[in-house]
């Protein structure tokens, strides 16, 4: 069972995880770092669920800001199944009915692929359509909030509620609301099967892709098959924007002004070098040190700046994909069960699963989880994917 | 004896904007203020916040790339530079390094009497830390971040300066373009305007730099001279005793007129640069450029000029006339209030700027209203108030709260000369019948007893005619040859 790192408030229905701020809860995103922090204002996404008569059930563990794959190193504990494998704690609440829906944070997929575990359906929306003001800041160029729930339809629901303009985040596109309704029919919708990332993944989820393909068949959708050569360097690419962003958004937790602070320390470095040193797990310092390690004097043109280039040839290629294609179909993560494991494996086996999911991050657009497998679609075609993830949940009732 | 050593020098500027507001938030920019007051979950840079750039921030940088003749990036954008330090709140500055606002300009000055251009080479927007206040009392350091946010501009020039007189002529350029354009008071002691001093010395004739030095914490213009000098010095010392000059960064004591290494070039940070993630590259479109060549004004070397050939004031005049851009508009406004240019000119360059001397207040502190100076420089050009009284109504004029109107206020305080031509033959004429004696006497030729007659006339007219009149109309009545009387 999913846990809530607060009291579940009755009557409550949406749950939001630790790393997005909600007012009067103390807010740790997963970490020791962020012990005893109170946040002044509640997230925009917060805000206007409220707003649209939505209810906060309660905060939900996440992995320290969400680096891990499932949740499995946060500070308040990992989350396991009924089979003994990890599971992420808003995606179990959801599928055991305990929350309507959910809204979480994914900069590196970890929602995508509880989702995908749980049986639930997840939306990462297109980049710039829902405001991160209020979101604990890691890979700020491709982490969007987005929403867990067991419905398509719920899911339609709960992001025209937090989408829309604000004028508080800077990477905030103009519209001021968005409509998911899609006009196309899904009989006249063209899906391809990404080759490179299905090849890829275990058997077990390779048979979901290829069940869900099938399904889509039988709905009238044409199904063929994809290359996306990049995929390889787009993983890569986001991982170095996202060890570097999250290395220095990360810089701001000295210990000085808010937070934890180490109770040992004789001056100001010491200060910053002993609550960081206890205050980060293994994972984070690992991606602290990737990061600066990546931005660092003679690494930054060989690494930054051509992962940037990536960006934009990722962006090109999946574009010139979407010319002919709806969405594209791949599976959420590589295998069907995640055992514990040890925290100084985590960062290999992060980098391992982000195959699957850098896409979306590395480029901005949307991405629906449903039915466990993954749906990628142009940007602004959220309602698209949204679609066929309903004409999905549909066919699996017949 | 000829110079032997040649001193390189560039310099490293940095304006703060004065935008009302910050450059990523809402918060005020006004200086000082209560600890930590002003200043709000953005720029306190607390988790979830993000930054929005105060669109004012861009228009005044772009107004000032184009005053120093720079080329505008038409895609310019943000990036973050890291380093830790407790007035950092965020720890990371957002600056540009990848594509500045501005660069490849220049700036004309005139130091020891020669024509110079030094080379922009770029200009950048990006935001000012707090400051952290250590405790005299107990060994505690308090932040306070009411600064942290604050827009700044930094100009990096080329190292073309061989001279501090080079220096503060750039100096007084810059906040002469940027005064002019309202974009930044440039105020040293206030810290709006700051230098960092880059200098390396080399013999004469070579070509090649020598090694450099950075100085920082330099906190006014005489600073500027002193640690120059000091510098210079202590290089061609280090290199005349056979030791070679580090590459380093050094901290300027004003105190001890010294500088001290702070770091060398070996531990010289890495600030691990990265384009700002949170803030959209900025795409500056033509509309935005031609409306920001629009909006500059006419600067002081222009209007200086101007002011000679319309005016016909000497170039002194008019060089003190346009030092500040507020003396200039109101020398204009005064004039065209009906004032003659010599006189207002006169004025504003040696009576305001000496009432406000023995008043103690500063220039930017005195606002007078245009109308009313108008009003006092033609009473007084027409002898209709006198010259101390005059300068007594100024002194009003330029520590008065609110406004007042110069008229009345002679009036009330019975400054007024009235040379009512009746009054005054009346007043001669009865103070001549009622003192007999002193006539008599002045017409024996004891000049001396007019003193007495024309004090009596005073008496007689309240002080309401001009002293020099009534001595004329005195003296003209006496040689008179006495009234025969029927």
């Amino acid at each position: 069972m999913g846990q809530f790192v607060t009291e579940i408030r009755p009557g409550g229905a949406i749950a939001v995880d630790d790393t997005i701020q909600v007012k009067g809860y103390e807010t740790k995103a997963g970490s020791r770092i962020l012990e005893g922090f109170q946040p002044l204002f509640g997230a925009e996404a917060v805000e206007r669920l409220e707003k649209a008569g939505y209810e906060i059930a309660g905060k939900t563990a996440v992995g320290e800001f969400g680096l891990d794959l499932l949740g499995e190193f946060s500070h308040s504990g990992a989350t396991l199944g009924a089979s003994g494998g990890l599971r992420g704690a808003a995606a179990e609440l959801a599928a055991a009915g305990t929350v309507k829906g959910a809204l979480c944070a994914d900069l590196n997929g970890a929602p995508r692929r509880a989702a995908a575990l749980s049986g639930v359906g997840f939306v990462k929306p297109t980049y710039g359509t829902v405001s991160r003001y209020g979101l604990i800041p890691c890979a700020c160029s491709g982490e969007q909030i987005g929403v867990m729930a067991k419905s398509a339809g719920d899911m339609r629901g709960l992001l025209e509620a937090v989408a829309g303009h604000d004028p508080k985040d800077g990477t905030s596109l103009p519209t001021e609301s968005y409509d998911y309704a899609d006009g196309k029919a899904v009989s006249e919708m063209r899906v391809g099967v990404v080759k490179e990332l299905t090849d890829a993944a275990s058997d077990g989820a390779r048979a979901k892709v290829q069940a869900q393909a099938d399904a889509l068949r039988g709905l009238g959708v044409a199904v063929g098959e994809v290359s996306l050569p990049l995929a390889d360097a787009a993983r890569t690419a986001w991982n170095i924007l996202l060890c570097a962003e999250t290395c220095n958004n990360l810089s701001r937790y000295d210990g000085v002004k808010f937070g934890y602070r180490s109770p040992d320390y004789r001056n100001i470095d010491e200060l910053y070098v002993n609550s960081r040193t206890e205050g980060f797990n293994f994972l984070t310092k690992a991606v602290i040190l990737y990061g600066s390690d990546v931005l660092s004097k003679g690494r930054y043109f060989a690494c930054y700046d051509k992962a940037l280039k990536v960006r934009r040839l990722v962006w090109e290629q999946s574009k010139a994909l979407f010319e002919n294609y709806d969405a594209l179909l791949c599976p959420a993560c590589g295998k069907t069960e995640y055992q514990p494991y040890d925290i100084k494996e985590a960062f290999g086996a992060v980098f391992a699963e982000s195959f699957y999911t850098a896409i979306p991050n590395l480029t901005g657009f949307p991405s629906v989880v449903c039915g466990g497998v993954q749906l990628i679609g142009d940007a602004l075609q959220d309602g698209r994917l949204l679609n066929l993830a309903e004409a999905l949940e549909g066919g699996a009732a017949k | 004896m000829r110079e032997r050593w040649e001193t390189v020098i560039g310099l490293e500027v940095h304006a703060e904007l004065s935008t009302a507001s910050k450059i990523f938030c809402g918060c005020s920019t006004a200086f000082g203020g209560e600890p930590n007051t002003r200043c709000c979950p953005v720029c306190m840079g607390l988790p979830g916040t993000l930054p929005v750039l105060n669109e004012k921030v861009l228009e005044y940088a772009v107004r000032a790339g184009l005053a120093l003749h720079c080329e505008i990036d038409r895609e310019t954008r943000f990036d973050r530079k890291n380093y830790f330090y407790p007035d950092l709140p965020k720890a990371y500055q957002i600056s540009q390094l990848y594509r500045p606002i501005a660069r490849n300009g220049y700036v004309d000055i005139v130091a020891d009497g020669a024509e110079k251009r030094i080379r922009i080479h770029e200009m950048h927007m990006e935001e000012d830390a707090g400051k952290l206040v250590h405790s005299e009392f107990e060994r505690v350091t308090y932040p306070d971040y009411n600064r942290a946010g604050t827009p700044l501009l930094e100009i990096v020039s080329e190292p073309d300066f061989r001279s501090s007189a080079e220096v503060l002529a750039y100096l007084e350029k810059i906040r002469s373009l940027f005064t002019y354009m309202g974009i930044s008071d440039c105020k040293m002691q206030e810290g709006s305007m700051r230098a960092d001093v880059n200098l390396s010395v080399r013999p004469m004739g070579e070509t090649a730099y020598g090694v450099r030095t950075e100085t920082k914490n330099i906190n006014s213009l005489r600073a500027i001279e002193h640690a120059i000098e000091s510098e210079r010095s202590r290089q061609i010392h280090v290199i005349t005793n056979g030791g070679k000059v580090i590459q380093e960064t050094r901290r300027w004591n004003d105190d001890l007129k010294t500088s001290v290494p702070m770091r060398s070039k070996e531990n010289a940070p890495d600030y691990r640069y990265f384009p700002e993630p949170d803030l959209p590259a900025i795409h500056i479109s033509e509309a935005f450029l031609q409306a920001a060549r629009e909006s500059l004004p006419e600067f002081a070397e222009e209007r200086q000029a101007r002011f000679v050939k319309e005016y016909g004031l000497p170039e002194n005049d008019a060089a003190r006339l346009v030092a500040r851009r507020e003396t200039a508009e109101l020398f204009e406004a005064v004039v065209a209030q009906g004032a003659g240019a010599h006189s207002a000119a006169n004025w504003l360059v040696v009576h305001v700027p000496h009432v406000l001397k023995t008043l103690s207040e500063s220039a930017e502190d005195a606002h007078p209203d245009a109308s009313e100076l108008a009003e006092l420089i033609r009473r007084t050009e027409r002898g209709e108030i006198s010259r101390p009284d005059a300068l007594k109504v100024l002194g009003a004029l330029l520590s008065a709260e609110t406004p007042f109107g110069v008229a009345d206020y002679i009036r009330e305080n019975g400054m007024a000369v009235e040379n009512d031509e009746s009054a005054l033959e009346d007043a001669v004429r009865r103070v001549i019948a009622a003192n007999p004696k002193a006539v008599e006497e002045y017409r024996s030729g004891k000049t001396k007893a007019i003193g007495f007659l024309i004090g009596q006339a005073m008496k007689e007219l309240k002080g309401k005619s001009a002293p020099a009149t009534v001595h004329e109309r005195m003296e003209a009545a006496l040689r008179e040859p006495p009234s025969v009387t029927a």
